[in-house]
């Protein structure tokens, strides 16, 4: 089948993409995409998080199909004219990242509480980060790098 | 241009621009310089590795535990649209077998199978979902035979070999002093078991191979240890260690889990045959197939001790599973042997520890590397010995606590620093959390959280201490070394270090480190540490809590090397007396005189370069008696958790983990902070949550839906207090730092739920039928009609 939307803001359009096919799958493998991440592919890491249309998905648990004509957004999309978005210059800055195969799916998720509560409390962090799996950093400097993020975020 | 080249790199995809880094030396907080690639989502991962016209490996692998293979008929594979090459270990031209330690394990199984899972054939297909197709074209004939699925079965004489050697894989013997005339005041005893962990790193295992055109193949792949992987890739492809060339891709974590093969040799295999590109990448639940686990113990111990708590002996049986294939069992046996007495001063000590194989899946590196295991055992120990004599547990450590010059029960003398009593004098002063009112409380800090269990009623609190310790390095006589060349040299009118190791960074932050060093040692703000690959010479494993150690005294050595070289030429051109100079900021300052001379004129556009092998002081076996100077350095680390249980219905909520470790030298405190943080959070893992379930020799939950891992939700705030008293015999006196978090807050935290409910709790993970008592002390389901053992004594 044939695919069209929008990606970062850009037309994009792919031939040949096979139903069974995810949209993780199609950003990874037919439109280069590599940012968003394949831990699990079942949806339980969030490594792979995107915006579909301005919701927060896991993008292995959206059929291709399904995303026709849908504008969608990837931590590739995040960062404008070479300017680190604040949340990812925060994950950085605080030592969020370790192997970094979660950042992407925590960098959206961060982005996606932030624009709904620039003041979030502790548990409101943990309770927006609960469905993205962290390996190595055991989640305290993720936490840190919100809270960094928030206050750049709310003082600008 | 040289940039900072830290980004792993196919041949077709573009390299992102330079990572930016805050320029920092060693002792600072220094950001990753491939932090900003990984939160953009440019830096590319083994499993982001594309190139033109690759295709698509797929491995297929056995659905029995053990089996006879009376045959393999691969032609209607072969005849599927799209598939290029169908491979058995026929083709394997090479050496049919691998194994790190012991090559015991085929690259492709012929005549027998001995765990679920292990690979039997290769497709490469021009689509991923064709290859999995293609897969189940192959017919294997099988005979399925019994699995041997218990160590102390595999033990017994009449069990069936699994290997010509045998099943027993190792045992080693500990005596010291003599247990048998030990007289003692109070004894205890006590059987523990750990249930197998995953290292669950994130990234799935993937790697692109791609053919030479000359015969030979170049390997780009996530591992912990590219030499080893080279020269087993070689053999078995039957190449000359040059013509496979080994490039570090980037490493989705790693936790022991990738230091043995999974899909090296297989891809190098379908790139050969098809003359293509091919890459392979496990989905998760393969991921559970595709590489080792944490080995599964069980442990008998017995300790005795005088009325006024000093421990008179110790002893200990220790049985692990290792699995159908050898992996790094003999130095996991090894660790848990001379580690199974603990951090303590015990005069008499017996320990046997077998590690045997079975039908199970293969067993070997992981974070803690039997310490783990030992370390749930001794301290649930001594906290029962504390009880047993109505001792404060921490005090009774104290007075225990081996210091330098006493005897660790392997023989070899305790080097300084060795300050178990003093990070347990400092733990048990931290300050507690101040409790918070259970009525009212936000239910999300409540066990259960929201799923709105309890509302604060049954639940109880609980505290428990741990001390874990563990070598850093390989041990047992090992030729344990790291290369690492560094370069001076000056482009664009500025001094530019080069840095080229073979050591793999697995996220921990080692090429950060390297820059570190080099930038301190030679006074240069630019440093461009090269990708890791075999083009030089090995840096050893990315395990052990070692590459800051080994590694990172190499490159120190290296730079040393370049340093004596620029002053030796400033003595030659200007008379300076090389004793009173330095390099800051690119310029050679003389004591006292400022500036002699910037580098960029001393070079004069040459570069200066020195190679350097480093090794650590020799280690040796241990002998019959499990005695020798076996280990090179010893990191120490202890905690206290602090729990809130739901009684009634088994609910934990760690509320904090507090820790004391020594580090030596805090070398990027961040990174050392977010080391430790996350060590912790693996061992809260095996306490509470995480066990690969094995029945007859099969998973039962290859997912992350039912292999459970700690979510943010579940991670307490962690206190530390870092002590750095330095390693005469270290770079900067570091110490490994990776590991001991690990080992002790499992049976910390363990500790703390028994504090908090009486309960034995003598298996790991803690499920919440232990906890209410509806299932036995070892996790044996209650009998039907029976209310169990533990609600019996409750
Ligand atoms: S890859 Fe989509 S949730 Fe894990
Ligand atoms: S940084 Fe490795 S999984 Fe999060």
């Amino acid at each position: 089948m044939r695919l069209s939307c929008t990606v970062n803001g850009e037309k994009r359009e792919v031939e040949n993409v096979w139903e069974g096919e995810s949209l993780l799958y199609v950003l990874r493998e037919r439109m280069g995409l590599y940012g968003s991440k394949n831990a699990c592919e079942q949806g339980e890491c969030g490594s792979c998080s995107v915006y579909l249309d301005g919701t927060l998905v896991c993008s292995c648990l959206v059929l291709a199909g399904q995303a026709e004509g849908c504008e969608i957004l990837t931590v590739e999309g995040l960062a404008e004219d070479e300017r680190l978005h604040p949340v990812q210059e925060a994950f950085v800055e605080a030592g969020a990242v370790q192997c970094g195969f979660c950042t992407p799916g925590f960098v959206v998720a961060t982005h996606d509480l932030l624009q709904r509560n620039i003041t979030p409390s502790e548990a409101e962090i943990r309770e927006a980060l609960a469905g993205n799996l962290c390996r190595c950093t055991g989640y305290e400097k993720i936490l840190d790098a919100v809270r960094l993020a928030a206050e750049r975020m709310a003082a600008s | 241009m040289t940039r900072a080249e830290t980004i792993p790199t196919t041949p077709t995809r573009e390299r992102p621009e330079t990572p930016v880094s805050t320029p920092g030396r060693v002792g600072e907080s220094t950001t990753r310089a491939d932090g900003v690639p990984k939160v953009t989502g440019e830096f590319e991962y083994s499993s982001d590795l594309w190139m033109d016209g690759m295709l698509y490996g797929a491995t297929l692998r056995s659905p029995h535990p053990h089996a006879n293979i009376w045959s393999v008929d691969t032609s209607e594979a072969e005849a599927v649209p799209g598939i290029f090459a169908v491979l058995t270990h026929e083709d394997v031209p090479g050496r049919k077998v691998c194994g790190m330690e012991v090559p015991d394990q085929p690259v492709l199984a012929w005549e027998r199978v001995r765990y679920q899972g292990e690979p039997i054939a290769l497709v490469a297909a021009d689509h991923p979902e064709t290859a999995r197709r293609a897969l189940e074209k192959i017919s294997v004939e099988y005979e399925v035979l019994d699995p041997i699925t218990d160590a102390e079965e595999a033990m017994r004489e009449d069990t069936p070999k699994l290997h010509l050697s045998g099943n027993l894989l190792r045992h080693i013997h500990v005596v010291h002093g003599d247990v048998d005339t030990a007289e003692a005041d109070v004894v205890v005893e006590g059987e523990y078991e750990v249930g197998m962990q995953d290292q669950a790193f994130l990234g799935p295992e993937s790697g692109l191979a791609v053919p030479d055109g000359r015969g030979g193949v170049d390997l780009y792949i996530s591992t912990q240890w590219l030499h080893i992987d080279r020269d087993q890739v070689a053999e078995s492809l039957g190449l000359e260690p040059d013509q496979v060339r080994l490039h570090l891709s980037g490493v989705g974590g790693a936790f022991g889990g990738r230091e043995d093969l999974s899909m090296q040799i297989h891809s190098c295999l379908l790139a050969l045959h098809t003359g293509r590109p091919v890459k392979m990448m496990y989905n998760r639940e393969e991921s559970f197939y595709g590489h080792v686990h944490r080995h599964p113990a069980r442990m008998r111990y017995e300790h005795g001790a005088t009325r006024d708590g000093k421990l008179v002996y110790i002893k200990a049986r220790l049985v692990f599973d290792g699995g159908a294939y050898a992996s790094s069992s003999n130095a996991v046996c090894l660790n848990a042997g001379t580690f199974a007495c603990g951090p303590y001063d015990v005069p008499n000590a017996l320990v046997d520890s077998y590690m045997l194989y079975t039908n199970n899946p293969p067993c070997g590196a992981m974070r803690g590397f039997g310490a783990v295991q030992v370390c749930f055992a001794h301290e649930a120990q001594m906290d029962k010995l504390a009880k047993a004599l109505g001792m404060d547990p921490v005090e009774l450590r104290i007075k225990n606590a081996i210091k330098p010059g006493d005897r660790f029960p392997f023989g070899q003398e305790v080097p300084p620093p060795a300050p178990v009593a003093e990070l347990l004098e400092r733990l048990k002063a931290m300050p507690m959390p101040e409790e918070e009112d259970i009525t009212g409380r936000d239910l999300r800090r409540l066990p259960g959280g929201v799923s709105n269990v309890t509302h604060g009623e049954g639940v109880r609190r609980g505290v428990g201490y741990a001390v874990g310790y563990k070598n850093v390095g390989f041990s047992a006589g090992f030729d344990d070394y790291s290369t690492a060349k560094v370069t001076l040299s000056v482009e664009g009118g500025e001094p530019l270090v080069r840095v080229h190791t073979a050591a793999a960074e697995v996220g921990q932050g080692i090429v950060t480190l390297e820059a570190q060093i080099a930038r301190t040692e030679l006074g240069v703000n630019k440093i461009a540490v090269l990708p890791a690959d075999t083009s030089i010479d090995s840096a050893g494993s990315t395990s052990a809590s070692r590459q800051s150690y080994v590694t990172g005294a190499a490159v120190k050595a290296a730079c040393e090397a370049v340093r004596e070289k620029v002053f030796a030429r400033v003595r030659e051109e200007f008379g300076e007396d090389p004793d009173g100079l330095s390099i800051e900021d690119g310029n050679v300052v003389a004591e006292g005189h400022g500036i002699v001379v910037p580098l960029a004129e001393l070079l004069d556009g040459e570069e200066i370069g020195e190679l350097v092998k480093y090794r650590h002081k020799p280690t040796y076996p241990l002998d019959e008696n499990g005695q020798g100077d076996a280990h090179v350095q010893f990191a120490f680390a202890a905690q206290r958790a602090i729990v809130e249980v739901d009684e009634e219905l088994g609910l934990v909520r760690v509320v904090e983990v507090a820790t004391t470790q020594d580090v030596g030298k805090a070398m990027n405190p961040q990174a050392l902070e977010g080391q430790i943080e996350g060590g912790i959070a693996q061992g809260l893992g095996l306490a509470l949550l995480e066990e690969i379930q094995v029945k007859e020799g099969r998973i039962q939950n290859a997912s992350f839906t039912d292999y459970l891992l700690p979510t943010i939700l579940d991670m307490p705030p962690v206190k530390m207090e870092i002590l750095e008293l330095a390693d005469p015999d270290a770079p900067y006196g570091l110490k490994g730092v990776g590991e001991p978090p690990t080992i002790a807050s499992t049976p910390a935290i363990v500790a703390a739920l028994r504090d908090a409910t009486g309960r034995e709790l003598n298996r790991v993970p803690v499920k919440p039928e232990h906890i209410v008592g509806i299932s036995g002390p070892t996790g044996q389901p209650p009998q039907p009609g029976s209310r169990g053992p533990a609600a019996e004594r409750a």
